[in-house]
């Protein structure tokens, strides 16, 4: 029977988890304090899933770059070759805010969508 | 130019946010919110990674994406805002003295004042490291704004010193856009920041964190090519004999947070020691009547969740203030740190606690511990309230509800302690 352990990050309390299991068979799951944890530690022992935030290229924009996110979790294993493709990417402002950057990212079939509005450069902003 | 309001907030991060929505939400109008930087958000725009929102939205968003929630609402209300503004003096009777590049010099008279300036970084002069002085040397904030807003990349081989979160946020950000980080230091024992930080940005890129350990010499002549570091023992003092170097062109500083009290200290008011804000009451009210403090410039915290619950309390205290709507106990009561506990914030408390209104309380502890009660004591010992924590570490904050015993008129202080068990 193999052991691992797992810091469950579902939320800030952050539950030391031990996954007891017979090659891909989960055994058990302990020292979780609530339902979450079991997900969680379920997920990083098959396939752990990360969200991927960072940064694409604006073309005209008030601001050289827009923060964009995979819309879901991707496989944590294909976090470097994402980034890859990300870097050859450029938008054309104005980027509003959940505007899909690009789609099926690396073949994933998840979304990059921005995180933040970036304007024209050109453009008069309002209040701020 | 001399003006008018009501309530005036300075800084337009996520505690001036919160502050504003929610005095207006409690009627509270001519409001004004003085921002230096060119857009609201405070530091939360260069935040571009996830994990904000879980506990406030119970969805989990960016930092840009929690910021613009805030925005976007303040945009539908009539709010006055003025960006790249700073404040250079605020006087303990309400006047408030500002520049920007519009109006010149603002004069500005205030009912209600709120402190929503945030943190700032300690540097390496902050913590004296000895060496050279080459180039290639970075607070973690910085070096996170030139490469999420202005697109540098600060270096290629770096060493992260301090695990407190920006830190780790920084080591797998630079990992990401191709940057070799060689380690992180820790001069604790443990970590300072939060567990999925260290879950998420070092583990899963097998960043090694090497506790115990910290820089000792920095080498390098136009930019940084090497430091020298050491394990260092219980008293935190360099063991000899353990030095090792790295080699490498960046080091990133994340060495903790300082409030930024300078506008606080000026107007003579007092500062917690340890917190290094000011000492409030349980409505985040200094000790000058109508001048209130939210936010990391109050004490430093690590979810902008917190701060955001902070800034409401302000806000719904700021309308509370404004119509004379609140009743002084006939003495305070004390909030007093006792064993493990770092600080306690509000310090003390000064109001008549109106029925089913609890008053929540933020701590941090000295030393990670597991299995503990966090106790409630008055002045003979007795216990008023007792909280089971399965782990409790100071770079995550506690907040309990003070239990409603509070009432009686008699009690002077609260003593908090943590016990195991």
């Amino acid at each position: 029977m193999k052991q691992n352990k797992i810091i469950c990050v579902s939320c800030p309390k952050g539950c030391r988890i031990t996954i007891q299991s017979k090659g891909e068979e989960i055994i058990s799951i302990t020292g979780n304090d609530c339902p979450k944890g079991i997900k969680y530690a379920e997920g990083e022992f098959i396939n752990p899933l990360r969200i991927l935030p960072t940064t694409v290229k604006v073309i005209s924009g008030e601001l050289p770059l827009v923060s964009v996110k995979t819309e879901k979790a991707i496989p944590k294993r294909l976090l470097l070759k994402a980034m890859v493709e990300i870097a050859n990417i450029e938008v054309k402002a104005p980027v509003k805010i959940g505007q899909v950057i690009k789609d099926d990212l690396i073949g994933t079939g998840v979304s990059l969508v921005a995180t933040r509005n970036v304007k024209r450069t050109d453009s008069k902003h309002k209040k701020f | 130019m001399k003006l008018e309001y009501d309530l005036v907030i300075i800084g337009g991060g996520p505690a001036g946010l919160a502050v504003a929505l929610e005095a207006e939400k409690n009627g509270v109008e001519n409001i004004l919110l003085l921002e230096r930087d060119k857009y609201l958000g405070g530091i939360l725009p260069q935040c571009i990674h996830n994990g904000f929102g879980l506990q406030y939205f119970k969805e989990e968003l960016t930092g840009p994406e929690y910021a613009e929630r805030f925005i976007a609402k303040l945009n539908d209300n009539r709010i006055d805002v003025k960006t790249e503004t700073m404040v250079i003096k605020i006087t303990p009777n309400k006047r408030i003295i500002a520049i920007n590049r519009n109006d010149g010099l603002l004069h500005i008279q205030a009912k209600t004042i709120v402190l929503a300036m945030g943190c700032r970084e300690r540097t390496r002069e902050a913590i004296a490291i000895p060496g050279n002085r080459p180039a290639g040397i970075f607070t973690a904030g910085t070096a996170q704004r030139y490469i999420n807003i202005e697109g540098y990349i600060p270096g290629r081989e770096v060493v992260v010193l301090g695990s407190g979160d920006i830190g780790m946020i920084m080591a797998r950000r630079m990992t990401l856009e191709g940057a070799k980080v060689k380690a992180v230091l820790e001069i604790m024992p443990f970590s300072t920041g939060l567990i999925r930080n260290k879950v998420q940005c070092l583990d899963d890129f097998n960043i090694p964190l090497k506790f115990n350990h910290t820089i000792t010499r920095i080498e390098g002549r136009k930019r940084v090519e090497r430091v020298i570091v050491a394990q260092v023992d219980k008293n935190l003092q360099v063991i000899p004999g353990t030095e090792e170097e790295i080699s490498c062109d960046t080091i990133l500083l994340s060495v903790g947070l300082i409030p930024e009290n300078e506008l606080t200290g000026e107007m003579g008011i007092k500062l917690d020691p340890v917190t290094r804000g000011p000492i409030v009451n349980e409505n985040r009210e200094t000790e000058i009547e109508g001048i209130f403090a939210c936010g990391n410039v109050l004490h430093v915290h690590d979810l902008a969740d917190f701060v955001t619950e902070e800034g409401e309390i302000v806000g719904r205290a700021v309308g509370k203030f404004l119509k004379r709507n609140r009743k002084y106990r006939s003495q305070p009561i004390k909030i007093v740190p006792g064993d493990n506990i770092a600080y306690a914030v509000p310090q003390h408390i000064d109001f008549i606690v109106p029925e089913r209104k609890k008053i929540k309380l933020f701590m941090r502890v000295k030393k990670p511990a597991e299995r503990v009660r966090i106790n409630l004591l008055d002045d003979k010992d007795r216990v008023l309230g007792s909280y089971k924590k399965r782990i409790v570490t100071p770079g995550e904050m506690v907040s309990l509800y003070l239990p409603e015993i509070l009432l009686d008129d008699k009690l002077k202080n609260i003593t908090i302690s943590i016990k195991k068990g």
